[in-house]
C-alpha cells in the first residue's frame, strides 16, 4: 500500500549513468595514473549531458563503491568524458584494473564548477597546476582554447616530479607550439632528455611574474604548492578574488546531505569545489 | 479540523483496527530497563513515558542501513552490476506516543534531505501520532532549541492525556486519514478546558532571547576559534553515542556490499566524531584531531547549519547529555557560545 | 566527620597542586563533577588552580589509563612520524589509579605505549564503582535528580521519591568480583591498602553462561548485541584497543561490513573480546560507557578465565612478566606449533 503515489519522487540522484569504457590510456611512467575515456551508454543521455569546467563526477563501480573524480575532458569534446584518475584505494585500484568495454556508473555533473562563462570572460588566465591535479584545468583549458575570443592572454605553468610525471604529453607539445598561448612547463629536477624549464612550479611562477591586471588565476595542486605559489603572485600585485582554487574533500553523496565535505558551512561538494582565495579564506582550515 | 477525543479504554480498539493496514511502533520497555522503539504487537496498551526512549525516531527515515540499490554481483549475468532500485516491502507505518522534540527534528532533517528520495519515501509513508509533555526530564531543552513542550512540528495527529480520555488535534490530510474509524467523539466543555490548561501549563514561559538568530548574527570565526574548544573535547573518546542517538543527526557513508553473487549499495550511519570521517587516501585528514571533531559536532549544530538552513540542528532530547559516557553537556557549549 | 570520598578529593587537589606547583609534572590526569547526578568527567589539569576542580566518588568509571598515552604525547615537542623522540626528559603526568587502572597501565608498559618513569601515578584502593544502570533500576527507573554518597549508602531523589540504596547492592558487576582492587604500582598512596580480595565465584557470571548448551550460548549472545549501534564507546573507553586503524575501519582488506546486520555486529564484538584476551583486565569501562546496556565485558571475562586456566596469568599484576599471548616457549605444548618446528628443521 502506497499514500500519495502521485508525489512520488522520481528522479534519483544517487542513480548513476550506465556507461562503458571506451579507451584507456597510461599517463604516467609509474602506471599510477591512467586516462579512462567514458561513454555513456543511452544516446540521449549523451546528447544532454553538459558540464562546466572544474566540475566532477561520480564514478560508480557496483561491487566497489564510488569515488568523486575531476571531469578532464571539456564540454566541447563531445561524445564521451575523459577522467584521470590516480590509483589510491580501494575503488581507483579496481578502476585501474578494469578493460576496455567494461561497464562503468557516472552520475553527474557535480559541483560549481570554473566560471568560464561569466567572471573569466574577457580576462587574462593563468593556469597554473602541479601533479595530477592538472585534470579539470586540462578541460578549462580546452574549453577556453574552443572559445579563445572570450578571453585575453591565456599563461599555463605546469610542472610534474619528472618529464614521465607528466599528464597528456601530446597536448603539452600542441599547446607550446601555438602563439595564442604562454606555456610553462617544468620538471622538479634536471632530467636526461629533458630540455625545457626546471625547478618547483612556485619558483616558475615568480619568474614568469603573470600581470593580476584584468587577470584570474586558477590554481590546482597539492596544498604546499598552493601555498609557496601565493606569496610570488601576491609580491606581484594579485589579490585573493582573483584566484581560483579547487578543494578536495572526502565526500560520499557528493549532493550536500552526507556530510563529509564540510569546510565550516560550506560543502565542497555543492559549494565548491571552486572557490576563490578569498571565499576560502573566511572558512576553517578544515580542507 | 476539530479537535476529537478517544477514550483510552477504546485506544487498544482502535490501534488494532489500523495494524491490517500499518505497523504500528511504540516506545516499550526493554529488558535493559529504558524504554526503546519497538513493534506494537497489540498487547495492553501503554502509558507513554515522560521524556524521550533511548533511541530516537531518525532511524524510521533514515534507516541502519537504507538499500540504495541492488545488483546482481554474478559478472556472467547480463544484468551483472546493473543498478535497480530496491521495492520497499515495509507496511506504512505509525508512530505512537512521538514526543515534541523527535518529531521537530524530522521537519529539521528533511531541510537538507529536501532532495533526497529515499528519506520523502519514508516520510510520506510514515504517520506520526505525537504526544505532548506535561512535564519534561531535567535533560530536557527543547525551549532553547526553538521548540516546545507543546509543539506539534512534524506530528500528523497530536495527542493529550488527560488521564481517562487522549484529547486529539488531527494536524494533516494523513493525520485524517488514522481517526476516520468510528472510535473518536467531540470533545466536551470540560475537556476543552482542560486540554487548555494543559497546554498553558506545560508550554510555561516563553524563552527570552531567540538562539538560533543570536548564533547566526555571530562571526563564523568567532566561534570557531573561542578558547573553550580544548577544554571541552579534551574527556570526548570519539565514539557515536552522540551522533547515533541523536534525532536530528543524519550523516552517512555509502558503500556496496556484496555476498554469494547478490550486491547492494547501502548508506548507514556515520559521524563527524570519526575519525575516517573525513581521511583522504592520501592519509591527510582535514579533521584528525579530536578538537576539531568536537568542534565540528558543536558548530554543525549550532552554527553552520543555522546559517544554511535557520534553526539550530538540535531540538533538546537531551539524549547526548544524558547517554556521553565523559558527560559532554551541549547544554553547556551553547551557554558558552552564546556568551562568547 | 568527613566522608571517604571527601578526603581522597581533599588528597587529589593538594597533590595535584603541589605536583603542578614544583613543576614534578605537566599536567594532572584525574576527574571533576560532571553535570548530572551520577556523572564524572575525566578532567586534566595543567595549573594549581585548575586542580580545585579534582573530585572523587563513585561514579569515577572510565578507566584513566585510557588518556594516559595521547596526553604524554600531546606533551612531547612536535616531530614527524618516526623521527625519535628529542634527548633528556619529557615532561611527566600526574595519574590517579585505582587497582584496575594501575593493572591496565601495566599492559602499557609492557606494550610499550607509555614510560613508567613518565607517569607519576597516585594510586587509590578502590571501593568499587557504582553502575549507574543498576542504581537506575534500584529506583525502578524512575528519572534521578540529585544523589547524596555517604561512605556505605546512597541517597537517592528524584520527582516525588527518596530512597536510600546500600551502595555495595548497585556497585559494577566487575568491582564486585574484583580481587586486586589495591593498586599494582604507584609513586604516592591515597589512604591504606585494603590487599587482596577472596571471591570464590569471581566467575559466576561466565560460568552460567558456559552451563547452557552451544545452541542457548550463542542465542544468549545474539540477544545479548542485538540492540548494539556500532558506537564503538565501549572500544573507544577501552585502554587495550590503541590500532592506528582498527580491524573495523580497515578497507583493505575490509574484515567486517558497516552497518548492523548480525553477523557484522557479531564479528565486532568477537573480534574485540579476542583482541583483549590476555590483557584486558576487567576494569568494567566497556560495559559502563554502553548507551545501550550491552553486557560485553562478559566476553572478555570469559577470556580472562580462559587465560587465567589455561596461563595461569592475570593481566597486568607484574611489569616483568611476559604477555602470555605474545610469548613463545619451545616447551610450548601446542602442539600444531610442535609440528611446524619440526618441519622447518628438516631443511
Ligand atoms: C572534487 C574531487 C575531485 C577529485 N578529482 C580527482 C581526479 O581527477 N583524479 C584523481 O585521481 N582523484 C581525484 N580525487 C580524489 C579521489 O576522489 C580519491 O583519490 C578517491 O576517492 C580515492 O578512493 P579509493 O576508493 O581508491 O581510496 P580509499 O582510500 O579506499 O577511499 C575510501 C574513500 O575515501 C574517500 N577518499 C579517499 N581519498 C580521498 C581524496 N583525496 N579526496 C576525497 N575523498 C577521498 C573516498 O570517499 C573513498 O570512497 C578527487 C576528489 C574530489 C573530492
Ligand atoms: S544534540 Fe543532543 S540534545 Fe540535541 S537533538 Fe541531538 S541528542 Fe538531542
Ligand atoms: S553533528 Fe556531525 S554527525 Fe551530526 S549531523 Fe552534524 S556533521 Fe553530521
Ligand atoms: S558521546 Fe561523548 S565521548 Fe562519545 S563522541 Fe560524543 S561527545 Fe565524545
Ligand atoms: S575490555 Fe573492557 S574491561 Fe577489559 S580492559 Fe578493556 S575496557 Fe576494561
Ligand atoms: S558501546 Fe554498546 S552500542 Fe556501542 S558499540 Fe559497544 S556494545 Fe555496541
Amino acid at each position: 500500500m502506497r499514500f500519495d503515489a502521485s508525489e512520488e519522487v522520481t528522479m534519483n540522484p544517487y542513480l548513476p549513468y550506465s556507461a562503458v569504457i571506451d579507451d584507456i590510456f597510461v599517463e604516467t611512467e609509474d602506471g599510477n595514473l591512467k586516462t579512462f575515456r567514458i561513454v555513456l551508454e543511452n544516446e540521449e543521455d549523451r546528447r544532454n549531458w553538459t558540464h562546466r569546467p572544474g566540475q566532477f563526477a561520480m564514478l560508480s563501480i557496483a561491487g566497489k563503491g564510488e569515488i568523486p573524480i575531476g571531469i578532464a575532458s571539456s564540454p566541447t569534446e563531445k561524445g564521451h568524458l575523459l577522467f584521470t584518475v590516480n590509483r589510491a584505494g580501494v575503488v581507483t585500484t579496481a578502476l585501474h584494473k578494469m578493460n576496455v568495454g567494461d561497464p562503468i556508473g557516472v552520475r553527474g555533473p557535480l559541483g560549481n564548477g570554473f566560471p568560464v562563462d561569466s567572471e573569466l570572460k574577457g580576462k587574462n588566465i593563468v593556469i597554473i597546476a602541479g601533479g595530477f591535479a592538472f585534470t579539470t584545468l586540462r578541460a578549462t583549458l580546452i574549453y577556453m582554447l574552443e572559445h579563445r575570443g572570450d578571453y585575453e592572454n591565456i599563461t599555463v605553468i605546469y610542472g610534474a616530479r619528472t618529464p614521465g610525471m607528466l599528464l597528456y604529453k601530446d597536448e603539452l607539445k600542441q599547446w607550446q607550439e601555438r602563439d595564442d598561448l604562454n606555456v610553462y612547463i617544468t620538471v622538479d629536477r634536471e632530467a636526461p632528455g629533458w630540455d625545457g624549464l626546471v625547478g618547483f612550479v612556485p619558483t616558475i611562477a615568480g619568474q614568469v611574474k603573470p600581470s593580476p591586471e584584468n587577470a584570474a588565476a586558477l590554481i590546482c595542486g597539492p596544498p604546499i604548492m598552493i601555498k609557496f605559489t601565493m606569496p610570488p603572485l601576491e609580491e606581484v600585485g594579485w589579490r585573493n578574488d582573483q584566484v581560483y582554487l579547487s578543494l578536495e574533500n572526502r565526500m560520499k553523496c557528493a549532493i550536500g546531505i552526507c556530510g563529509h565535505c564540510n569546510v565550516g558551512p560550506v560543502y565542497v561538494c555543492k559549494d565548491g569545489p571552486v572557490f576563490t582565495r578569498a571565499e576560502v579564506q573566511r572558512l576553517p582550515v578544515e580542507f | 479540523m476539530k479537535p476529537l477525543v478517544l477514550e483510552k479504554e477504546q485506544a487498544g480498539h482502535w490501534l488494532k483496527g489500523l495494524c491490517n493496514n500499518f505497523d504500528i511502533f511504540a516506545p516499550l520497555p526493554t529488558d535493559k530497563g529504558y524504554s526503546d522503539w519497538q513493534k506494537w504487537d497489540g498487547g495492553d496498551l501503554f502509558d507513554v513515558a515522560k521524556g524521550v526512549p533511548k533511541s530516537s525516531i531518525k532511524t524510521f527515515f533514515f534507516p541502519q542501513p537504507e538499500v540504495l540499490f541492488q545488483f546482481n554481483a554474478r559478472a556472467s549475468a547480463p544484468d551483472a552490476f546493473r543498478l535497480r532500485e530496491p521495492k520497499c516491502q515495509d507496511k506504512p507505518r505509525i508512530l505512537f506516543g512521538v514526543r515534541p522534540c523527535d518529531a521537530r527534528s524530522v521537519v529539521l532533517n528533511s531541510m537538507p534531505y529536501e532532495e533526497d528520495p529515499y528519506f520523502q519515501k519514508r516520510i510520506q509513508e510514515t504517520f506520526i501520532v505525537g504526544f505532548l509533555c506535561r512535564e519534561g526530564c531535567s535533560t530536557c531543552f527543547c525551549k532553547w532549541t526553538g521548540g516546545s513542550p507543546t509543539g506539534t512540528e512534524g506530528m500528523d495527529v497530536a495527542a493529550i492525556d488527560l488521564g481517562q480520555v487522549l484529547y486529539v488535534e488531527i494536524l494533516s490530510d494523513k493525520g485524517k486519514r488514522l481517526v476516520g474509524n468510528g472510535f473518536f467523539r467531540s470533545p466536551t466543555k470540560d475537556e476543552e478546558t482542560e486540554a487548555k490548561d494543559f497546554v498553558e501549563k506545560a508550554k510555561g514561559q516563553a524563552l527570552d532571547q531567540d538562539v538560533a538568530s543570536i548564533l547566526r548574527s555571530k562571526g563564523l570565526m568567532h566561534l570557531y576559534d573561542a578558547p573553550f574548544w580544548n577544554s571541552v573535547s579534551e574527556p570526548c573518546i570519539n565514539c557515536g553515542t552522540c551522533t547515533f542517538l541523536c534525532p536530528t543527526c543524519y550523516c552517512f557513508d555509502i558503500q556496496d556490499e556484496t555476498l554469494r553473487g547478490k550486491g547492494r549499495r547501502i548508506r548507514y550511519w556515520d559521524s563527524c566524531m570519526f575519525p575516517l570521517f573525513t581521511q583522504h587516501a592520501s592519509g591527510h585528514n582535514p579533521r584528525g584531531d579530536k578538537l576539531k571533531r568536537v568542534r565540528n559536532r558543536f558548530m554543525h549544530k549550532l552554527k553552520y547549519f543555522p546559517d544554511r538552513f535557520g534553526p539550530i540542528s538540535c531540538v533538546g532530547c537531551g539524549r547526548c547529555v544524558r547517554d556521553c559516557p565523559v558527560n559532554i553537556d551541549i547544554r553547556q557549549v551553547l551557554r558558552s557560545l552564546l556568551e562568547i | 566527620m568527613s566522608s571517604v570520598n571527601e578526603r581522597i578529593t581533599q588528597e587529589i587537589q593538594s597533590i595535584a597542586a603541589s605536583m603542578l606547583e614544583s613543576g614534578q609534572v605537566a599536567a594532572f590526569l584525574g576527574y571533576s563533577q560532571g553535570t548530572l547526578p551520577g556523572t564524572m568527567q575525566p578532567f586534566v589539569a595543567r595549573d594549581v588552580e585548575d586542580a580545585k576542580k579534582f573530585s572523587w566518588n563513585s561514579f569515577c568509571v572510565i578507566n584513566l589509563a585510557n588518556y594516559l598515552p595521547a596526553l604524554l604525547r600531546s606533551l612531547e615537542p612536535p616531530r614527524r612520524r618516526g623521527e625519535p623522540p628529542p634527548e633528556g626528559p619529557l615532561p611527566k603526568v600526574g595519574v590517579l589509579a585505582t587497582g584496575c587502572w594501575s593493572r591496565n597501565m601495566v599492559v602499557q608498559i609492557q606494550e610499550n605505549q607509555i614510560e613508567r618513569q613518565r607517569a607519576v601515578i597516585v594510586g587509590i584502593s578502590s571501593r568499587g564503582m557504582v553502575s549507574r544502570r543498576k542504581l537506575e533500576a534500584a529506583v525502578g527507573y524512575r528519572e534521578i535528580t540529585h544523589i547524596e554518597e555517604q561512605d556505605n549508602s546512597l541517597l537517592v531523589r528524584g520527582d516525588g521519591f527518596e530512597e536510600t540504596i546500600n551502595r555495595w547492592d548497585v556497585v559494577r558487576d566487575n568491582c564486585q568480583t574484583c580481587v586486586h582492587p589495591d593498586p599494582v604500582i604507584y609513586d604516592k598512596l591515597i589512604g591504606s591498602l585494603s590487599g587482596d580480595r577472596k571471591i570464590p565465584d569471581r566467575f559466576r557470571q561466565v560460568e552460567e553462561i558456559e552451563a547452557l548448551s552451544v545452541d542457548d550460548r550463542w542465542q544468549w549472545f545474539q540477544n545479548e548485541i542485538s540492540s548494539c549501534i556500532r558506537c564503538y564507546a565501549c572500544r573507544n573507553a577501552c585502554p587495550l584497543c590503541y590500532c592506528p586503524t582498527c580491524f573495523v575501519d580497515d578497507s583493505r582488506p575490509q574484515w567486517v561490513g558497516k552497518s548492523i546486520d548480525p553477523v557484522d555486529t557479531a564479528l565486532f564484538h568477537i573480534l574485540r573480546a579476542y583482541h583483549c584476551a590476555g590483557r584486558c583486565t576487567d576494569c568494567g569501562s566497556c560495559e559502563s560507557v554502553c548507551p545501550m546496556g550491552i553486557r560485553m565485558r562478559l566476553f572478555t571475562k570469559k577470556l580472562q578465565k580462559d587465560v587465567l586456566e589455561l596461563y595461569g596469568f592475570e593481566p597486568g599484576l607484574d611489569p616483568d612478566a611476559p604477555l602470555p599471548l605474545s610469548t613463545y616457549k619451545m616447551d610450548d605444548p601446542e602442539e600444531f606449533i610442535l609440528t611446524h618446528i619440526k618441519k622447518g628443521d628438516k631443511k
